[in-house]
């Protein structure tokens, strides 16, 4: 269960990206966000995906408020949630491997000894080859390559998924393919999902509900 | 018909080319030596005509050689790149074709980019000088293409400006202060001062939002409309849909199907099965995506590429299917009736 209640963010405090902004999912549900680019739907992500802290307002995460971190908010939390951005090119370290990539997130927090179990496990769920897992980012496709991240996203066995125009930049077959994906792990873990993005056709398709960006903000902040 | 009618009427039909086309390209090959001795095959044998005033969509997957053929079309690839085949790039007013793939540097430089093809990019905002306003830019290209004298050049920028759709009251602004849309159609209002008959447009749409996209594929579609030829690349079915004429569809390096787009997207469909596939992955249809993945470029197998995420391949598929009647595959479905 995930609780954004009147929350107000930005980059700078004076002239915050939205204001008021609520939206609430239940546990196992997926909640598609949609807006116009531009509109602040991704710093929203960023505050539901604990990146980002909201300048006001309360975020409840499974009943615990997680309002009152400083830097980071506190690992436990975090891990909880995985996270998958629009730009794989951006979100991944073009040192690493797609295999390397896919555990980094055992690795930091010390599950080392998971990396490789866990890793005959996430290869084949979002669709990535042995050969595949040895290369780095720039001997991939886009499309690999955010099936890596999607991976990564999955590795500590989140409870709460956000994906932030996971399926932006991708062709048709391989957001059909990702949304596959997602939706099997929801399915095994019941883990909840905010998916943001503009495609109207593709939120409805793919989420329990859609909400509408204005329909998020209190009457007197609707653009 | 005058004798001279005649002559090119059967010079064009021993070519198999359409005597109108503004660009007719056949066998078009591109291939990257590696280090290695490895062998990329980015583009095979692609062959297609594209009219004055028509658009063709070039869609498939990511990786799959579509950026590659446009970059061959403006002799911008990179060093270690092979080329071969024709690409033919009609003249002005009777003047004779180009070959693209034939010219060397200098014509190029000199007499084909920005002034007989003009190129909409993927990420305007990378295309654009972030330093220099919008009206510097348009003014600087139509000083570079067109030789306009300074005064007439405000005038000539404001014009471009205006085919474009771009507003005259953000001429003075910086490319960080426009939106996407906007960022486009500058990017596009370069693209049209040389007043190209052929326009190629590499993923104009990727990244903005669907009422952006459906507006800049309009846009594109009037230039096109206008009597330009348009060569639309991409892998937004929707985009396509919205102002194709054909739908050209390409799979690992090779086209596999040529099919006018009220056919391809109409209840008869495409006749490929890739193509089918790429359509009913689409969330508006069955969701479902093609299992598998694409071949490596530089490891295609020997028979049809797609053969191994195909449900209709049979051992006829381990040969290489010719492309014939505008498709290539041993077991093309027909057309839904």
């Amino acid at each position: 269960m995930l609780e954004l209640d009147t929350v107000t963010a930005g980059y700078d405090r004076r002239t915050p990206v939205f204001r008021g902004a609520s939206l609430t999912v239940a546990p196992g549900e997926s909640v598609g966000l949609l807006g116009p680019s531009g509109c602040g739907k991704s710093t929203l992500a960023r505050v539901a995906a604990l990146l980002h802290r909201p300048d006001a307002g309360r975020l409840v995460l499974d009943g615990t408020e997680v309002t009152a971190w400083r830097h980071r908010a506190p690992r436990e939390l975090r891990t909880a949630v995985g996270v998958v951005f629009q730009q794989p090119r951006t979100a991944a370290d073009p040192r690493l491997t797609l295999a390397d990539l896919l555990v980094e997130p055992l690795r930091a927090t010390g599950r080392r000894a998971e990396a490789a179990a866990r890793l005959a496990e996430l290869a084949p769920a979002v669709g990535l080859t042995p050969d595949l897992l040895g290369r780095r980012p720039h001997e991939v496709s886009d499309g690999q390559l955010q099936r890596a991240c999607l991976g990564r996203a999955l590795a500590l066995r989140p409870r709460w998924l956000v994906c932030d125009e996971m399926t932006a930049m991708l062709d048709a077959s391989t957001t059909a393919a990702l949304v596959a994906a997602v939706e099997t792990y929801r399915e095994e873990t019941g883990a909840s999902l905010l998916a943001v993005g503009h495609d109207r056709l593709l939120l409805r398709r793919w989420c329990d509900r859609t909400v509408e960006w204005q329909d998020c903000l209190p009457a007197e902040e609707r653009p | 018909m005058t004798a001279e009618n005649v002559l090119r009427a059967l010079k064009a039909v021993s070519a198999g080319r359409a005597e109108d086309a503004v660009l007719s390209v056949r066998d078009l090959s591109v291939r990257f030596r590696l280090r290695g001795g490895r062998t990329v095959e980015a583009v095979s044998d692609a062959g297609f005509d594209l009219g004055a005033g028509e658009c063709l969509a070039l869609v498939g997957e990511s990786g799959c050689g579509k950026s590659v053929l446009a970059s061959a079309l403006l002799g911008l690839l990179p060093g270690n790149a092979e080329t071969s085949g024709t690409a033919l790039l009609a003249g002005p007013e009777g003047a004779a074709a180009t070959d693209l793939l034939a010219a060397d540097e200098k014509t190029l430089a000199r007499t084909v980019r920005g002034r007989r093809v003009g190129l909409v990019p993927q990420s305007p905002a990378a295309h654009l000088t972030p330093v220099r306003t919008v009206r510097s830019q348009l003014e600087e290209t139509v000083r570079a293409l067109t030789g306009t004298s300074r005064r007439a050049r405000r005038r000539a920028a404001e014009d471009a400006a205006g085919r474009a759709a771009f507003p005259a009251g953000h001429l003075d602004r910086y490319p960080h202060e426009l939106s996407g849309g906007l960022a486009q159609r500058a990017a596009t209002a370069l693209a049209l001062i040389g007043d190209a008959r052929l326009l190629l447009a590499d993923e104009p749409t990727t990244g903005l939002d669907r009422d952006l996209v459906d507006r800049t594929a309009d846009e594109l579609r009037r230039h096109a409309d206008d009597g330009r030829a348009l060569l639309l690349i991409t892998h937004d079915l929707a985009a396509a849909e919205r102002i194709a004429d054909r739908v050209a569809v390409m799979y690992a390096g090779r086209i596999v199907e040529i099919a006018p787009a009220h056919r391809f997207f109409g209840p008869a469909g495409p006749r490929h099965p890739y193509a089918r596939g790429l359509l009913d992955a689409l969330p508006d249809r069955a969701f479902t995506p093609i299992p598998g993945m694409p071949p490596e470029l530089s490891a295609l197998p020997e028979g049809c590429a797609f053969a191994p995420r195909c449900p209709l391949a049979t051992e006829l598929c381990s040969t290489r299917p010719e492309f014939t009647a505008d498709l290539a595959c041993h077991h093309p479905e027909h057309p839904r009736a």
